[in-house]
């Protein structure tokens, strides 16, 4: 199969999840359409290391992966003590920090 | 290597600062002492050093050197001329009796008690200013003299938007918003002109490749540093333009009324004499030294600005209601006289502007510190609320009487000697411009007079006639100033003697000579 | 030696000004002995010079260097010679008998101490002025005798009208003083000195032009000091000081120091003529400007006040005259100092006595009640007339001789000027002692509604005022015979006869005719007819003179209002435009700032977007650029 096709599915799948960061108000949907992207990066990488022939693509996504954990365990405590605070999940009702 | 005296003596106030900010808040009053302690013993060390100064020795003495960023080539680098030590000299000098003048300004006052007034930050704040201010006159390395230059602007901010005239502290919603207006005013004018000056300090580094104003100067005088012309301006432009904010120079000057009529009177003093004192400084020791030629490409346009500043401070004073803001007019036209000294480019007007920076810091203190004492009395700042003073309060009235002489230049006071050797030596150079600036001696004695006039003389208004006269405490800030103003008007040779030797290395900077008398050249 | 003389009354000031009460019972007295002992040391060091030759009189002492800088030298040193000696005598002479009548005059004054502090400062300065050996120390002198005026008119500083007449004189003086620094500075350009020795000596090195500089620059000084047109105006309102202060100050000493200016600069002046011209034509228009000002004024010490002008003017004529004139210039000095200051003594007495009424219309035969100020004041009076054998009858008909020796066009109309002056002179002077001392008595109660009750004046008041007119009455007599005072000044003034068109016996001849035509006018109409105790309403020219011609109304309009108007302007324009500009500035970055911060609205998703927008157009840019 033609690895740029994996590109474009790359492509399409980074699309949704930022259109999912941006439209949607639930913290936990925003969290997990940053995954999608994420991993829309991760399928980019693992293609292009395949089109190049070398691995350092492959070990770029294994790092993205780790760091895609740590993100979850971090966000998912942050979300966690915003809804208890704020008995909430939006991220709209989040606005203190602005000026 | 020897004792660092440079150091130790920006370092004692430093120290002092913290020392005077770590007392508990209930012992004020051992604040105090302790601070003037600081300040006194910095007069000692600013003696010591002054005596070690040798007048006919190198051109920088006492100098330390040590590696700081040396990735950036910025080095730890003191060294003072006589110039320097000249204005080392007046900062710890007026010190004590800013400390002393200020000794209840930042006490809580008694009718709002909720209000606190931290009595031990205004006097830490006031070392801390000197401490900076003293390092910025030895500094020889333009990176280190720029950061304390800026850093000072933080401790004034503080000092002129924390600590207003009693009479109006806390008791007085616009009072206290005219008060951060000022504050504000003083801090981003100051800023804008650090911000410029930095840009310049840094092109100067991708130029130069190094801060060191002496390795620069002797790069720049033995040819080895070229510059293109307009580099030079440029860079010139950019330092000046911040020593202008600073000094003021007319049109630069409108923070200055509003934070010296804001301020308590010794803040308003340190402002003026001490604070500005590092505009004018820094047009003698960076503009002249490193830029001598687009100094001169500027000469005819500073000229102008001084000779605006002077007429336009007189003639303003003369319009003032608030007696402190007169004070601060009447600064900016001396403030004209200095620069244009400066700018003569000759010994007498170069000596006379050095002379007048000393002198000048000893007749403001005295007569605002007066005032001071005048405002704390009556509560007011407005020079109709007064009248008869006189009558009530001879002593009082006396000293304001001599510090308003010493400000309009009477001969055997000591602003004489210098605005003479300024106007002479502008004369020397720019006939024109000496005669203009001389009707600024009328002015002078119009604004102070009338000053004099309305406060002091005159029937007595009810609402003065119980103000006691000068207490001791004020007596002692007062008579020594006034001894020394007749002291240097009599006999300036010991400050002339110091000033000479740097006024010549600079005259050689800038490869100018002074005018031949007629009759000499004739020959 | 020197230094003594001034030191002596300097140590007065400063220890009586800063003395405190303790001293209020004895300050008087110490005032004036150190102004005893500044005369003192004058009489020694006088007789020290008649001791030598004429040539070798003069004395130097250097004391230290003032102003040490590059270039520039200014030494506090002091010359003593024939000109200054006659100063320092005169200065310490009157000085101490008007330090003794004071004594008396401001007994009641509770601030007395004070007083003679301020007088001893007025002492060391003057003397200072005309000891010192170069122009820039002459200058502190010259301001010195500026503040010491200052003080003085303003003595009484609870009348609001004394404050302003104090802080008038001192501004009016500054322009002259503006005038002296300038000239200092020239001298500096020009010869690169500014001591007299070096400057007079090399005015032969420079052009006309710069001398002629110098020399107008100098007379604008004068002009300040001496109260000469157009900067007259402050002497009139001086005279809110106490009256021993008038004698002494606005009288006798400090307003002559521009005559002594002039006269010791004299070598610039002869070799600039244009300058000598404009200072003739000063002192002329002054004598006649001060004469006709004194003939309208019903306050007794203004009349007098007009009358020193007047007299200045002639001093200030002869000054210009060159070599011809300075010796007389410095005789009429002297002998007015005397007759003068005994008759502003003589007017202080009177106002003692009169509930210190100024007003000479309300005064009238007086001379029964005050005899000795009656007589001494009439000896003072028959002095300033010219009354033949009287001092100045000898001083000012040699002036008037060396006007007309000027020769040419010039000398005939500066001469004519001069008999003119001459003749007002004797009719204000007239009007003065008859309305004074006699007719009738038109004494009216004072504010206070008390009558009244004119008495002699103690002892330390009459004593000072005879002595006084001793030498009014002497002095010229003494000077003249034999030419005795222009030998004496040759060597340092030198002197010229002229050639006059006219013979003495002539001009004194002319003088004795228009003397008693102005006598006989004033009695005419002073001494025939009742004086009426409310001033009729008067010629033009006489409300013009009460008025000092329209001078103070001149200044009021232009000067005054018109700065008044320029620095309320200016004010506006410093809140408004220059402090706009900078504060505009500052609300457009603010404005600008407030609509940025919009942007940062809180809500997590619009910053995402403007992230994704941003990194799209780098990633956008990068392949353009890729692109090219």
């Amino acid at each position: 199969m033609n690895p740029v096709n994996y590109l474009y599915l790359a492509a399409l799948l980074f699309a949704i999840g930022a259109t999912g960061v941006l439209i949607r108000r639930n913290v936990i949907v925003v969290f997990m359409c940053v995954e999608l992207m994420l991993n829309a990066c991760n399928l980019a990488f693992v293609a292009f290391a395949r089109l190049h022939g070398n691995l350092d693509g492959q070990i770029i996504a294994f790092f993205t992966m780790v760091v895609a954990a740590a993100e979850v365990v971090v966000g998912l405590a942050i979300i966690v003590s915003l809804f208890r605070s704020r008995h909430s999940a939006s991220v709209d009702d989040a606005s203190l920090m602005k000026l | 290597m020897s004792f660092p005296l440079l150091t130790a003596t920006a370092a004692l106030p430093a120290v002092g600062a913290i020392a005077t900010a770590a007392v508990p808040a209930a012992r004020r009053t051992a604040a105090k002492w302790l601070a003037l302690f600081f300040s006194l013993a910095t007069l000692v060390l600013a003696v010591v050093v002054a005596v070690r100064f040798d007048p006919d020795g190198d051109r920088y003495q006492l100098t330390e050197s040590r590696a700081w960023i040396s990735d950036f080539g910025v080095r730890y680098e003191l060294g003072v001329d006589g110039i320097g030590v000249a204005l080392i000299a007046l900062t710890a000098l007026l010190i004590p009796f800013i400390i002393l003048a200020g000794w209840h300004d930042a006490d809580p006052l008694e009718t709002k008690s909720s209000r606190w007034r931290p009595t031990q930050g205004f006097f830490a704040l006031i070392l801390a200013v000197e401490a900076m201010v003293i390092i910025s006159f030895e500094a020889t390395d333009v990176f280190l003299f720029y950061i304390f230059f800026e850093a000072m602007l933080i401790p004034m901010y503080f000092l002129i938007g924390g600590f207003g005239d009693r009479a109006h502290a806390g008791s007085d919603e616009k009072a206290s918003a005219q008060r951060s207006y000022a504050a504000v005013k003083f801090l981003l004018y100051n800023l804008v002109g650090g911000l410029i000056m930095l840009a310049a300090v840094i092109g100067l580094y991708v130029v130069a490749g190094n801060f060191s104003l002496q390795e620069i100067a002797e790069a720049r005088a033995n040819g080895s540093l070229d510059m293109a012309t307009n580099t030079e301006r440029l860079l010139f432009l950019g330092f000046f333009f911040a020593f202008a904010v600073k000094a003021p120079l007319w049109p630069l000057h409108t923070w200055l009324p509003n934070a010296m009529g804001e301020a308590t009177a010794p803040v308003a003093v340190l402002i003026t004499a001490v604070v500005d004192k590092g505009g004018t400084f820094a047009m003698l020791r960076f503009c002249l030294q490193l830029f001598p030629e687009a100094s001169k490409w500027a000469t005819p346009a500073i000229l102008v600005l001084a000779l605006i500043s002077i007429i336009y401070g007189a003639l303003l004073a003369v319009g003032q209601r608030d007696i402190k803001r007169l004070v601060a007019y009447a600064s900016i036209s001396h403030f004209g006289f200095i620069i244009l000294g400066i700018f003569a480019m000759t010994s007498q007007g170069q000596s006379g502007a050095t002379l007048y920076m000393v002198n000048h810091g000893l007749s403001t203190a005295a007569l605002m510190l007066v005032a001071g004492f005048l405002i704390s009395r009556r509560g007011s700042r407005l020079i109709a609320d007064y009248g008869g003073v006189q009558k009530v309060a001879p002593v009082l009235a006396g000293t304001f009487l001599i510090g308003g002489l010493a400000t309009l230049s009477l001969p055997g006071l000591a602003p004489f000697v210098s605005e003479f050797l300024v106007l002479v030596g502008t004369f020397a150079r720019y006939p024109a411009v000496g005669i203009i600036a001389t009707f600024g001696i009328v002015l002078a004695a119009l604004y102070t007079l009338v000053l004099y006039q309305r406060t002091m003389t005159g029937p007595v208004k009810p609402e003065v006639a119980s103000m006691p006269d000068l207490k001791v405490r004020e007596l002692a800030v007062v008579a020594p100033l006034i001894a020394l103003l007749i002291v240097l008007g009599v006999y300036p040779k010991p400050v002339t003697e110091l000033v000479n030797p740097a006024v010549k290395h600079t005259m050689s900077d800038v490869q100018k000579k002074d005018p031949k008398p007629e009759v000499e050249a004739a020959k | 030696m020197i230094a003594l003389l001034v030191a002596a009354p300097l140590l007065g000031a400063a220890v009586l000004l800063c003395g405190g009460r303790r001293l209020d019972r004895v300050g008087h007295w110490l005032g004036t002995a150190l102004a005893a002992v500044s005369f003192v040391i004058g009489l020694v060091l006088f007789t020290d010079m008649l001791g030598k030759g004429a040539e070798d009189r003069t004395l130097n002492q250097h004391l230290f260097s003032w102003i040490p800088v590059e270039g520039f030298q200014a030494d506090v040193a002091f010359q003593l010679d024939q000109l200054s000696v006659t100063f320092v005598l005169l200065i310490s002479g009157v000085g101490t008998l008007i330090h003794l009548y004071s004594i008396g005059y401001m007994e009641h004054d509770e601030r007395r101490r004070r007083f003679f502090g301020y007088l001893n400062l007025f002492l060391a300065a003057m003397l200072l002025l005309v000891l010192a050996d170069n122009y820039l120390l002459l200058y502190v002198g010259w301001e010195g005798v500026g503040l010491a005026s200052y003080l003085l008119i303003g003595f009484w500083q609870h009348k609001p009208s004394a404050a302003t007449a104090a802080k008038k004189a001192f501004l009016v003086n500054r322009v002259g003083d503006m005038g002296l620094s300038i000239a200092i500075m020239l001298m500096f350009t020009t010869f690169g000195t500014f001591a007299f020795g070096d400057v007079l000596e090399a005015t032969g090195e420079t052009g006309e032009g710069k001398l002629t500089a110098i020399g107008l620059m100098l007379l604008l000084a004068a002009c300040g000091k001496s109260a000469q047109v157009p900067l007259q105006s402050w002497l009139g309102d001086a005279m809110e000081g106490p009256t021993p202060v008038s004698a002494l100050i606005h009288a006798a000493t400090m307003v002559t120091a521009g005559v002594y200016l002039i006269v010791r600069s004299g070598e610039i002046f002869n070799a600039a003529p244009d300058a000598q011209l404009a200072v003739t034509v000063v002192g002329a228009v002054t004598l006649l400007f001060g004469a006709i000002v004194g003939c309208a004024k019903d306050d007794i010490k203004k009349a007098l006040a007009g009358s020193t002008m007047s007299q200045i003017g002639y001093m200030i004529l002869a000054a210009g005259l060159g070599p011809i004139g300075y010796v007389f210039a410095i005789m009429h000095l002297v002998t007015h100092g005397f007759f003068k200051a005994g008759l502003f003594l003589g007017a202080g007495s009177v106002m003692h006595g009169m509930n210190d009424e100024v007003d000479m219309r309300k005064y009238g035969g007086l001379r029964k009640y005050m005899p000795v100020t009656f007589v001494t004041f009439g000896l003072g009076y028959l002095a300033i007339i010219g009354f033949p054998g009287l001092s100045g009858f000898f001083s000012k008909d040699k002036i008037i001789e060396a006007a007309f020796a000027k020769g040419g066009t010039e000398g005939w109309i500066l001469g004519s000027v001069a008999l003119l002056g001459a003749a007002i002179t004797a009719y204000y002077m007239t009007r003065v002692m008859i309305m004074t001392f006699f007719g009738e008595k038109r004494w009216e109660p004072d504010a206070e509604g008390k009558q009244p009750h004119p008495h002699e004046s103690p002892k330390s008041m009459t004593i000072p005022m005879i002595l006084l007119a001793v030498g009014s009455v002497c002095a010229g007599g003494f000077f003249s015979i034999g030419d005795r005072f222009m030998h004496w000044l040759e060597p340092v003034t030198h002197h010229d006869h002229g050639d006059s068109p006219l013979s003495a016996a002539t001009v004194t001849g002319a003088t004795m005719v228009v003397l008693v035509i102005g006598v006989t006018l004033a009695w005419l109409q002073y001494g025939r007819r009742p004086v009426p105790s409310v001033a009729p309403r008067g010629s033009l020219l006489t409300r013009a003179a009460r008025r000092d011609l329209l001078q103070d109304d001149f200044n009021h309009v232009v000067l005054v209002r018109g700065g008044e108007h320029l620095t309320r302007s200016l004010v506006y324009v410093d809140h408004t435009l220059v402090d706009g500009v900078v504060n505009g500035t500052a609300a457009s970055v603010g404005g600008l700032s407030g609509r940025l911060r919009k942007l940062q609205n809180g809500f997590a998703r619009s910053y995402a977007v403007s992230m994704f927008g941003g990194v799209a157009v780098l990633i956008a840019a990068t392949l353009l650029m890729r692109a090219v």
